[in-house]
C-alpha cells in the first residue's frame, strides 16, 4: 500500500486547464434554451454510441478522462445507459448494421437532448464514406447539434466539442 | 514443393516475407488442407473474389501459415454453382471467414453431403437482401436497399434455471459494437455466443475504387489502434508486387513505429485490466503513460495514433538527433516507471484474486482454434512473426518471444508487461543504430492481375493483407485480415465455468478488435 501511495504522491495533480468552447463547431443554433443547457453544463452525463468507426475516436474518448484532460472533473461522466444521459457522443460513418442501434440509443435519452459527432467520418463520412453498406455522416441518419472533424480528433477538441454544446448561445 | 504440402506444386511470390500460391481443384483443396495441418500449419486468412470479367467464374482463397512461410490456395469455382468443400473441420476459424465470404461474393462451404455448413449470415444482417452480393463487380456499390428484417438463429441452451442474457450492440462502456448473447445458471456462464459484423461498412469495396498507393490510408484506418502494422502489412504487399526495396533506415523506422504502437496498447490494457480488477489507480497510471507517449507521437512524428507516417516505398517521417535523444530519455522513464507499477500490480492481492485461473485458454484450446497473437503467447504457443519468420528489419534485431503457460488473465497481463519491456529494447536498439539512408524509394508502377502478401506482427497478433492489382494502378482486390478473426470464438471458449461479472475483465484480457472483423 505505501508504494501505491508514493506513487501517487509522486506523480502529483496532472490535469491541465480545459479548451474554451468553439462556436464554429456548431451545426445549429439555439436549439435548446439556455436555463436547459445552464443545467445540463453544470453534470452533464454522456452516452457514446461507436455507429461503425475505425476504434480511433474511441481511443480519443478513452484519453478525455485520463489525468491530463480529467473530464469527470469538470463535471462531466461516460454513463452506462441512453436513458442516463443528456448527450450522445457518436463516431464513425453510421453503418447499415448499426443504423437502428443507433436511432433506437437516440429515442432512448431522454428530452432534451444533444448529439454531438465526432470525427471526419462522424462529420462527413470521411475515407468510407457513403455505399451498400454505410450511411456516412451522423446527421444522415440522427439529428447532430455539435460536429468535431479530426481523425481522430484530439481529446482537446472532443472536449471543446462537448462544452461547445452546453455553452448557453452567444448573443 | 514444400515439406508441409507434398506433391503440391507452388509458386514463389517475390517480397518481404516468404510465400507461394498455387491453384487447385476441389479434391487438391482438401488434401492440401489436410497435409498442411497434419504439418502443423495454421489457417491464416480465407476470402473470396469474383473473377467472372476474366471468365474464370469466382474463386477462394485460403491463406496457409506454414512452416516454411505463407502458402495461398486458390480454388475456382464456376459463377452457377459457386460451392467449395467446407475447411471448418479442418481448420476451426475457417467457419465465421466462409460465411463472411457467402454473404460478400456468394461462394458456400458444403460438407461431404452438400450441405452448408452454417447457413447463417455473418456479416450480412439486414443491409441488403439475401440473393444480392455486395462484392461481386456487378452489384453497383452505392445502391441502397430497403432494410430488411434482422433475425439471427442463436444456439440455445435448454434446461432448469438456465437464462439468457443478451448484451449489445451498444455496450454499456466506450467500446465497439456487437452482440453477446450469455446462457447462464445463476452467474456461472454455460455458453457465450457472439454476433458480429455491426461496424460492416463495405472497406473491402471501398479499396476497389482507389488507387494503389492512395489506399494505404484506407489500410491504416481498418483498426484505429493497428494503424501502423496495417499500413506496413499493406506497403508490404504493394512493394513486392512493384519489386522495390524500402532503404534500411526506413525499414528500421517502421519497426520504431510498431513497437511504439505495441506500447501504447499496451499500457493503455495495463491501466484498463487494473480498472476491471477494481484497481483504478492502475487506470490513472497507465493512461498517464500513455498520453505521454501519444504526445511525443504528435511531436515527432505528427500523429498521435503514428497514422500516415508509413508510406508505399517506405516512411513519411525521419528523426533529427536530438529527437533521438527525447525518445531514449522517455524510454527510460518509461521502463521505470513500468517496473514501479508492475511491482504495485504483482503485490495487489485484491487484483492478483481477480486476475489468477480467470478465463483461461488452454494451450489445446488455443492451438486447436487457431488462436494467434499474446493470447496465444499466453497460452504457451510460441507464435510471433517478429521472431520467426522475421522479417526485415526484424531478422536484425532479435526480437525476444514472451509466453506464459496459463493462458489465464494474469497470463495476459505479464505477456503485456514483458512485452512491453521487451518493445522498449527494441526501440533502444533501433534507435542506437539507424543507418543514414533514403525515408522513402519510388515504386515503379504495377502491372495488371500481380499478387501481393503482406504479414505484420501487430500489437494484437499477426495481421496480414492479401493485394490484387487492377489496370492503371488501380486496386482490383484487397483482403485485409485482423488476428481477431482467430481470437473472438478464444473467447467464448475462455468464459466458460466464468462468472458473468467477470466477463469485461476477461473481454478485455483478450482487447480484440470488432472493426478488424467487421471490415
Amino acid at each position: 500500500m505505501h508504494k501505491l501511495l508514493r506513487q501517487i504522491a509522486r506523480v502529483g495533480i496532472k490535469t491541465e486547464a480545459p479548451p474554451a468552447p468553439d462556436d464554429a463547431l456548431r451545426t445549429v443554433r439555439g436549439r435548446l434554451n439556455d436555463e436547459v443547457l445552464r443545467l445540463l453544463g453544470r453534470a452533464l452525463a454522456i452516452r457514446h454510441v461507436d455507429a461503425g468507426s475505425c476504434n480511433g475516436c474511441e481511443l480519443e474518448i478513452h484519453a478525455i478522462n485520463n489525468p491530463y484532460y480529467n473530464i469527470e472533473g469538470l463535471g462531466i461522466r461516460l454513463v452506462a445507459s441512453p436513458r442516463h444521459a443528456d448527450m450522445l457522443l457518436v463516431t464513425g460513418p453510421v453503418s447499415r448494421n448499426m443504423e437502428a442501434a443507433l436511432r433506437r440509443t437516440y429515442d432512448a435519452v431522454p428530452e432534451p437532448k444533444l448529439v454531438v459527432a465526432i470525427g471526419d467520418c462522424g462529420c462527413t463520412g470521411g475515407i468510407f464514406g457513403e455505399g451498400y453498406a454505410s450511411r456516412g455522416r451522423v446527421a444522415n441518419v440522427i439529428p447532430v447539434d455539435v460536429a468535431v472533424p479530426g481523425c481522430p480528433p484530439a481529446p482537446a477538441a472532443i472536449m471543446q466539442g462537448i462544452l461547445t454544446a452546453v455553452q448557453r448561445a452567444r448573443r | 514443393m514444400l515439406a508441409s504440402l507434398p506433391g503440391v506444386p507452388l509458386k514463389p511470390l517475390a517480397g518481404a516475407i516468404p510465400a507461394w500460391r498455387t491453384e487447385l481443384d476441389a479434391r487438391g483443396w482438401r488434401a492440401a488442407a489436410t497435409a498442411a495441418a497434419a504439418a502443423g500449419a495454421r489457417l491464416g486468412a480465407l476470402w473470396a473474389s469474383d473473377e467472372r470479367d476474366r471468365d474464370a467464374g469466382l474463386r477462394v482463397h485460403a491463406l496457409l501459415v506454414c512452416y516454411e512461410g505463407l502458402v495461398c490456395l486458390e480454388l475456382a469455382l464456376p459463377a452457377t454453382q459457386a460451392r467449395f468443400p467446407d475447411l471448418s473441420d479442418i481448420f476451426p476459424c475457417a467457419g465465421r471467414m466462409q460465411r463472411a465470404g457467402y454473404d460478400l461474393i456468394g461462394t458456400r462451404a458444403v460438407d461431404g453431403a452438400g450441405q452448408p455448413a452454417d447457413a447463417r449470415g455473418w456479416l450480412r444482417h439486414a443491409a441488403w437482401p439475401e440473393d444480392v452480393f455486395p462484392l461481386r463487380r456487378d452489384t453497383t456499390s452505392d445502391a441502397a436497399w430497403p432494410a430488411g428484417e434482422d433475425r439471427y438463429a442463436f444456439v440455445t441452451v435448454e434446461g432448469d434455471g438456465v437464462h439468457e442474457i443478451p448484451v449489445g450492440p451498444v455496450h454499456a462502456g466506450t467500446i465497439e459494437p456487437g452482440h453477446f448473447r450469455f446462457s447462464v445458471v445463476g452467474e456461472r456462464v454455460l455458453r457465450l455466443e457472439e454476433r458480429l459484423g455491426y461496424k460492416h461498412k463495405g472497406v473491402e469495396r471501398r479499396f476497389e475504387q482507389m488507387k494503389l498507393e492512395d489506399a494505404i490510408r484506407l489500410a491504416g484506418r481498418i483498426s484505429g489502434d493497428s494503424s501502423v502494422a496495417y499500413a506496413w502489412a499493406y506497403a508490404m504487399a504493394l512493394e513486392s508486387m512493384a519489386g522495390a526495396q524500402p532503404a534500411e533506415r526506413a525499414l528500421l523506422l517502421r519497426a520504431l513505429l510498431l513497437e511504439r504502437e505495441r506500447i501504447a496498447n499496451h499500457l493503455g490494457d495495463l491501466g484498463y485490466l487494473g480498472n476491471d480488477g477494481g484497481l483504478a489507480f492502475g487506470l490513472a497510471q497507465f493512461s498517464r503513460l500513455k498520453e505521454d507517449v501519444l504526445r511525443l507521437n504528435a511531436r515527432l512524428f505528427g500523429h498521435r495514433y503514428l497514422m500516415d507516417c508509413v508510406v508505399p516505398g517506405g516512411v513519411a517521417v525521419d528523426l533529427e538527433p536530438t529527437e533521438v535523444t527525447s525518445l531514449l530519455d522517455e524510454a527510460e522513464r518509461l521502463e521505470r516507471e513500468i517496473l514501479r507499477l508492475r511491482e504495485i500490480y504483482d503485490d495487489h492481492a485484491g487484483l492478483q484474486d481477480r486476475f489468477v485461473a480467470c478465463g483461461k485458454l488452454s494451450a489445446e484450446t488455443a492451438a486447436l482454434l487457431g488462436v494467434v497473437g499474446l493470447a496465444a503467447r499466453a497460452s504457451g504457443l510460441a507464435i510471433d512473426a517478429r521472431v520467426y519468420p522475421a522479417w526485415a528489419p526484424y531478422d536484425q534485431l532479435e526480437p525476444r518471444m514472451c509466453t506464459r503457460r496459463h493462458g489465464d488473465v494474469a497470463a495476459r497481463v505479464n505477456v503485456r508487461f514483458e512485452e512491453l519491456l521487451e518493445s522498449l529494447r527494441l526501440e533502444r536498439r533501433i534507435l542506437g543504430g539507424l543507418p543514414p539512408g533514403a525515408g522513402r524509394v519510388p515504386l515503379a508502377s504495377v502491372a495488371a492481375g500481380m499478387l501481393g502478401l503482406g504479414w505484420i506482427e501487430g500489437w494484437r497478433g499477426e495481421i496480414f493483407v492479401a493485394l490484387e492489382s487492377g489496370v492503371d494502378g488501380s486496386v482490383r482486390r484487397c483482403h485485409p485480415h485482423d488476428p481477431s478473426w482467430q481470437n473472438w470464438p478464444a473467447l467464448e471458449h475462455a468464459i466458460l465455468g466464468n462468472i458473468v461479472p467477470d466477463f469485461p475483465l476477461i473481454n478485455k484480457s483478450f482487447n480484440l478488435s470488432y472493426a478488424g472483423q467487421d471490415l
